[in-house]
């Protein structure tokens, strides 16, 4: 066994005070920072681009929320005055290509961002990771994931919202699991409750959880993973696994966690 | 003659009754708030596609399937429908048969489609009367919206039925020598064949006389039903959003706030006209819509699509996206004659918001866009939800508490939790991989 080596995640303020200019800024989002489950994906997505050698580099204490779930929470003054903070934030730095883990983030700097004068080469991690795999630069270990039922939830900010829906799945083919489509997927599958700020509050009066919905979507899969690709999808899938007592053989994995275990990082 | 002028009359009222029931209801779009239309060239296709095409009603396969046949059916027995129109006015019989071959296609596939509608009719009414379809239900499908549906579909299976008659009856009192094509009607034209020439002509006469009538009666029906959809779906899906679902829209009145808390120089510069504009943020009644939502409203057939792939309805919650469309037509026909008459400034102590949409309703919404991905006719109701909500947060600071909480957490630490900027990197600590070279 080689020993593990430490892995340096470059942040732009000192990259930029040595007179670099990385080639991506990774914007981790405040759920990459900070959720404790998330915080992992963004650990694994870090190795990974390591691995890849790639130019880039975070924002760290200087990243700000994108405003997106104040917006769809009707704070659009909010919105704005995050918006047009990074925007300027990014103006400094010169950043023109973004990879992000979050859809929402992907979202409002692809398609909001732009009416505030914030024009960037926004990129998912998704579409990242089929990219480098489709150019050869990531070999997985077929004898992790191969054979292995999986099944993939679209996230609403990546599918419906921008019609994303074929890297992810590309991702998963790739590392040689069976991909299993839940009834409702594609443009089609249910959303897992969180987006629109229904996260950071009480689901109103009903008589189910919709997160629970979703869960039962995916259970009747019958799969050993579910994977997602974004930070609250990821939240709600997980929850729904522990209240269905199904945590301990069906696993919640991040499309990036999901590679980097097959990369065997 | 007599004829003529008996036709003229019933089509001078017919478009006269037309014309003022359009002119009133278009007239309170004046009132509503102004929407882009851009990229002209991109719309038609989307019309073809969506409108003409039927792509997304298709989402629904079967039942798609059998709309789409009425909706084609229907755009090939139009010409049909001109024709009467024309030979009506000008006292002339069967004037496009100059056609030729084009003639006897559109014919024939009249014929078929007229029977083939028939069936998709029953179809649709034995759905409606005796099975217990759970998207016709919900709390904002009244009494009305049930009646309004099999009047419209009754009428079209008498359109139907009169149409193949008039085909049936030409065809028996021609002498077998006749203008056109009709396979369908050519086959039952022989049950009559031992009936006088004057019974068949007569027959001919009722039937004809019935389908016109039926038509001007319908065309002035459907704008007060739901059925309006008829006329205003094409156009709907023409003027729609062509914007990535995700994208909701950008206030400019906020973003020339706060640019001037950014930048104090340019509270100088003379404002605009634009900028003079007196405006509330946000939707709190009618007059707050821009007028594409308003046409949405009166485009919608209340088909429940949106509404049973709604993640907030299927989990029992108040919120029905169909309802949104159903108040804003609503309230815009209570409050829109107020408007007319005593002007913008029109106040009868309701409003949108709370008075027909609840705030339990609009905090529901999830944002996930399945009810603007299903609508066949393009119809977008997350905009108009977030619309509302931006209201009931900047206008009344009425969102619920833990949105209050997330909102402050963004303003004072950048993040919806209560976490310091400088612990934005921790999670980069203490992090080791498997030495790797790429392969």
């Amino acid at each position: 066994m080689m020993e593990k080596v430490k892995v340096q995640v470059p942040v732009m303020a000192e990259v930029s005070a040595s007179g670099k200019m990385p080639e991506y800024l990774w914007w981790v989002g405040s759920a990459g920072a900070f959720d404790d489950r998330y915080k992992k994906v963004s650990r694994e997505f870090a190795k990974i681009l390591t691995y890849l050698g790639t130019n880039y580099a975070i924002l760290g204490a200087e990243e700000t929320s994108s405003g997106d779930a104040a917006r769809r929470a009707g704070n659009e003054m909010l919105f704005q005055m995050q918006a047009l903070t990074i925007i300027s934030i990014l103006e400094e730095y010169k950043v023109k290509k973004i990879i992000t883990c979050d859809p929402h983030v992907f979202n409002t700097f692809k398609n909001e961002y732009p009416d505030l004068d914030g024009k960037y080469e926004i990129i998912h991690h998704s579409q990242f990771l089929e990219e480098n795999i489709k150019k050869g630069k990531l070999t997985l270990n077929a004898g992790i994931f191969g054979g292995k039922r999986v099944t993939y939830h679209d996230p609403c900010y990546l599918g419906r919202a921008n019609s994303i829906y074929e890297p992810a799945r590309n991702v998963i083919r790739a590392t040689g699991a069976t991909l299993v489509e839940m009834g409702r997927s594609h443009s089609s599958a249910l959303c897992c409750g969180a987006g629109g700020g229904q996260m950071f509050k009480e689901a109103e009066k009903g008589d189910k959880e919709v997160f629970l919905e979703r869960t039962e979507d995916a259970l009747l899969t019958n799969p050993e993973y579910i994977i997602t690709a974004c930070p609250y999808c990821m939240v709600m899938m997980t929850d729904g696994l522990k209240y269905k007592n199904r945590e301990e053989e069906i696993f919640n994995l991040d499309i990036a966690e999901l590679v980097s275990r097959a990369l065997e990082l | 003659m007599t004829h003529q002028i008996a036709f003229i009359s019933a089509l001078i009222i017919t478009i006269g009754i037309f014309s003022w029931t359009m002119a009133r209801v278009f007239s309170y779009m004046k009132f509503t708030r102004p929407y882009k239309i851009r990229q002209w060239p991109a719309r038609f296709g989307l019309m073809m596609k969506v409108a003409i095409g039927q792509t997304k009603i298709f989402r629904f396969p079967i039942l798609g399937f059998l709309h789409a046949l009425v909706f084609w059916g229907f755009c090939v027995i139009l010409v049909g429908s001109l024709e009467m129109v024309i030979d009506g006015v000008a006292g002339t019989d069967r004037v496009l048969s100059f056609l030729g071959p084009v003639y006897n296609i559109l014919m024939a596939l009249g014929d078929i489609s007229a029977i083939v509608i028939a069936f998709a009719i029953i179809v649709f009414l034995i759905r409606r009367w005796f099975l217990n379809v759970k998207r016709f239900s919900g709390i904002e499908m009244k009494h009305k919206s049930h009646t309004d549906a099999s009047i419209a579909l009754l009428m079209i299976l008498f359109l139907m039925i009169s149409l193949l008659g008039i085909n049936t009856f030409y065809v028996a009192g021609s002498g077998w020598v006749y203008e056109g094509v009709f396979p369908v009607s050519a086959v039952i034209a022989p049950v009559f064949k031992s009936m006088s020439v004057e019974t068949t002509h007569l027959l001919y006469e009722i039937c004809w006389w019935s389908h016109i009538l039926l038509i001007f009666v319908f065309v002035n029906t459907l704008p007060y039903s739901k059925h309006f959809h008829v006329f205003m779906s094409v156009p709907n899906v023409f003027l729609s959003r062509l914007e990535p679902l995700g994208k909701l829209t950008t206030m400019e009145n906020i973003t020339r706030e706060i640019k001037l808390m950014m930048n104090p120089e340019t509270a100088f510069a003379a404002p605009t006209e634009e900028q003079t504009e007196v405006c509330c943020f946000g939707v709190k009644d009618v007059e707050d819509v821009t007028w594409k939502n308003y046409l949405d409203s009166l485009a919608c057939t209340e088909c429940g699509r949106c509404t049973s792939v709604c993640p907030a309805n299927i989990t029992g919650k108040k919120l029905s996206p169909r309802k949104v469309m159903i108040d804003l037509r609503a309230r815009m026909k209570e409050k829109g004659p107020g408007l007319v008459k005593n002007g913008r400034t029109y106040n009868d102590q309701k409003s949108l918001v709370r008075d027909y949409m609840s705030t339990e309703e609009l905090w529901a919404c999830t944002t996930c866009n399945a009810c603007a991905m299903e609508c066949p006719i393009n119809i977008n109701h997350p905009s108009l939800i977030v619309d509302m909500r931006r209201f009931l947060v900047m206008e009344e600071s009425a969102a619920p508490a833990e949105l209050n909480t997330i909102f402050s957490n963004i303003e004072n630490n950048g993040a919806p939790w209560q976490f310091s900027p400088e612990d934005r990197i921790l999670w980069t600590e203490e992090l080791f991989m498997n030495p790797k070279t790429k392969a």
